[in-house]
């Protein structure tokens, strides 16, 4: 359970109200994504939840306590991959169970799992550098399943990917979540991704980063393709695409 | 959008590859090259200019290489240049390490760093021969200064760039300082501390034979100095030429030694 209560965030070098007022509750194995323009304030609450980052006011909880930084129930894929350059797919898919003492055998095993669950077997003693965008985001996804966070958050994870690879890598992380169910807060920037992923999408806007709307979506999963053309979902999407551009005329 | 840019970055830094892989024309030109300036060489030497053609440097080689001279005086360069090199940067790596992790060690030591490091390496010879003598400590002493510089600043400007995202990834997957340290900092920093030791070894080769010039018994600088009072010209070019060659050597062994280690970098 994450429970934000009136967060702010100002950074007081820049002088810069990043967050406003946000308060937002996310339950257990909710599926919460987050659309906004760019520099409302997505990356900063991520930051926040992740224990990166810290508000200036307010409060930032996960199960009733206030989060003092990163920790193994969380995992975090970022908007750069951020995989490390100079290890294996294998190597950086097993770092956090080296860091939390898995011995090797175990580790090994629970890495070819998240490895195969993300479809990157045939890339395992692959380097970073020879990988493709999408596959570099697999294994940024496999790095943060392998150490079983019960939240996963995701930093516009399919930012960088050509839009075939993308319904691919969407469709391949809601699996992933049905099989593994966690609580997922997705940012992105792209109002259909938003509505085919979420039980819930959250609407921000910017100056001050700060929440305008938010939409449930009762589709049912599994999501499928016909659904990206049902009327109920394009009457959504179209809820959602209003939240993010009228704001301009709001504000 | 970045993996365009990406993709775009690596085509066009991909596009000359295939010439420059080739390889053979490129080998063929070094050759050209060489041959080319060797006649040249020769050309001086016909005309008159009081430069020792080629024949005669390589039989004056020939000599040296006889009655051991030439190794002689090649073990005692490279032996200091390695001793002094060798202390230089295994005192620089941790000390850049500590700079770039810790503000105060950077805050104490900076100054003194970017002091020194504007004084030419040559420059602190008087000074270390009247403090040090004329023996091997003198040298190795300025060879350790000229490397360690070079290292030093090379290692704590890795440290410092290390990018922040990594960090932060190592962060949310459980890694604490010495963690972050050890597997983060020290290898991302590594292509730095390579990069910084290439220079290194280059500044403490040229301060070397500078060294040697001055006061020494043996060495490439020393015979070079030597055949200088008896006007023996094709001495002095065959140790030039030694100087060259082993400057290259090493250059390359590094190099290789850079590639393998650092071969995970994009680009390259
Ligand atoms: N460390 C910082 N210091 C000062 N200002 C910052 C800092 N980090 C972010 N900001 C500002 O806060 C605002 C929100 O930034 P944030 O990165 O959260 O945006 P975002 O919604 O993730 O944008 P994008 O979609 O482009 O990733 C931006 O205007 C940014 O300039
Ligand atoms: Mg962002």
């Amino acid at each position: 359970m994450i429970k934000l209560q009136h967060v702010r965030k100002v950074f007081a070098d820049a002088n810069f109200t990043a967050l406003g007022d946000v308060s937002l509750d996310i339950s257990d194995n909710e599926f919460v994504t987050v659309v906004g323009p760019s520099g409302c304030g997505k990356t900063t609450v991520m930051n926040i939840l992740a224990g990166l980052d810290f508000p200036t006011g307010g409060q930032a909880l996960v199960d009733g306590e206030t989060i003092s930084g990163p920790g193994p129930d969380r995992g975090v894929i970022f908007q750069q991959y951020a995989l490390f350059p100079w290890l294996t797919v294998r190597k950086n898919v097993e770092f956090g169970l080296r860091t939390a003492g898995v011995p090797r055998a175990e580790r090994r095993r629970t890495a070819e799992h998240f490895i195969d669950l993300v479809g990157l077997s045939d890339f395992a003693d692959a380097l970073p550098r020879t990988l493709s965008g999408g596959m570099k985001q697999r294994c940024a996804i496999a790095r943060a399943y392998a150490v079983n966070p019960s939240i996963l958050l995701m930093d516009e994870p399919f930012g960088a990917v050509d839009a075939l690879t993308r319904v691919r890598l969407q469709e391949q992380l809601l699996r992933t979540w049905s099989q593994e169910k966690r609580t997922v807060v997705f940012i992105t920037h792209d109002v259909d991704e938003a509505v085919f992923l979420a039980n819930r999408v959250v609407v921000m806007a910017a100056r001050p980063g700060r929440i305008v709307e938010v939409v449930d979506v009762d589709l049912p999963y599994p999501r499928t393709e016909e659904m990206r053309l049902s009327p109920a979902f394009t009457a959504l999407r179209n809820r959602v695409w209003s939240a993010v551009y009228h704001q301009e005329t709001v504000a | 959008m970045t993996v365009v840019q990406a993709d775009a970055e690596v085509a066009t830094a991909s596009a000359p590859a295939p010439g420059r892989r080739r390889g053979v024309p490129k080998a063929v030109l070094n050759l050209i090259s060489v041959g080319l300036g060797i006649a040249i060489w020769w050309g001086f030497s016909l005309a008159g200019h009081d430069i020792p053609a080629p024949p005669e440097v390589l039989s004056r080689g020939r000599e040296l290489v006889a009655d051991g001279t030439l190794l002689d005086d090649v073990l005692a360069s490279l032996g200091r240049v390695l001793a002094g090199f060798v202390l230089g940067v295994a005192l620089a790596v941790p000390v850049g390490f500590l700079m770039g992790w810790y503000g105060m060690v950077r805050g104490l030591i900076e100054p003194w760093v970017q002091f020194f490091r504007t004084i030419p390496p040559l420059a602190i010879i008087p000074l270390a021969v009247v403090l040090l003598g004329i023996g091997e400590t003198p040298k190795i002493f300025v060879i350790f200064l000229a490397s360690f510089l070079a290292c030093v600043i090379a290692t704590f400007q890795g440290v410092v760039g290390v990018d922040k995202t990594l960090i932060n990834a190592a962060r949310v997957l459980g890694a604490r300082d010495g963690t972050i340290f050890a597997r983060v900092v020290v290898p991302a920093s590594t292509p730095f501390i390579l990069v910084g030791m290439r220079v290194g070894l280059g500044s403490s080769w040229a301060t070397l034979v500078a060294a040697e010039l001055i006061a020494a018994q043996q060495g490439l600088g020393y015979r070079m100095q030597s055949a200088q009072l008896y006007y023996d010209l094709p001495t002095i070019f065959v140790g030039l030429i030694s100087i060259g060659v082993l400057g290259l050597l090493m250059d390359r062994i590094l190099l290789f030694a850079e590639r393998r280690l650092t071969h995970w970098q994009e680009r390259r």
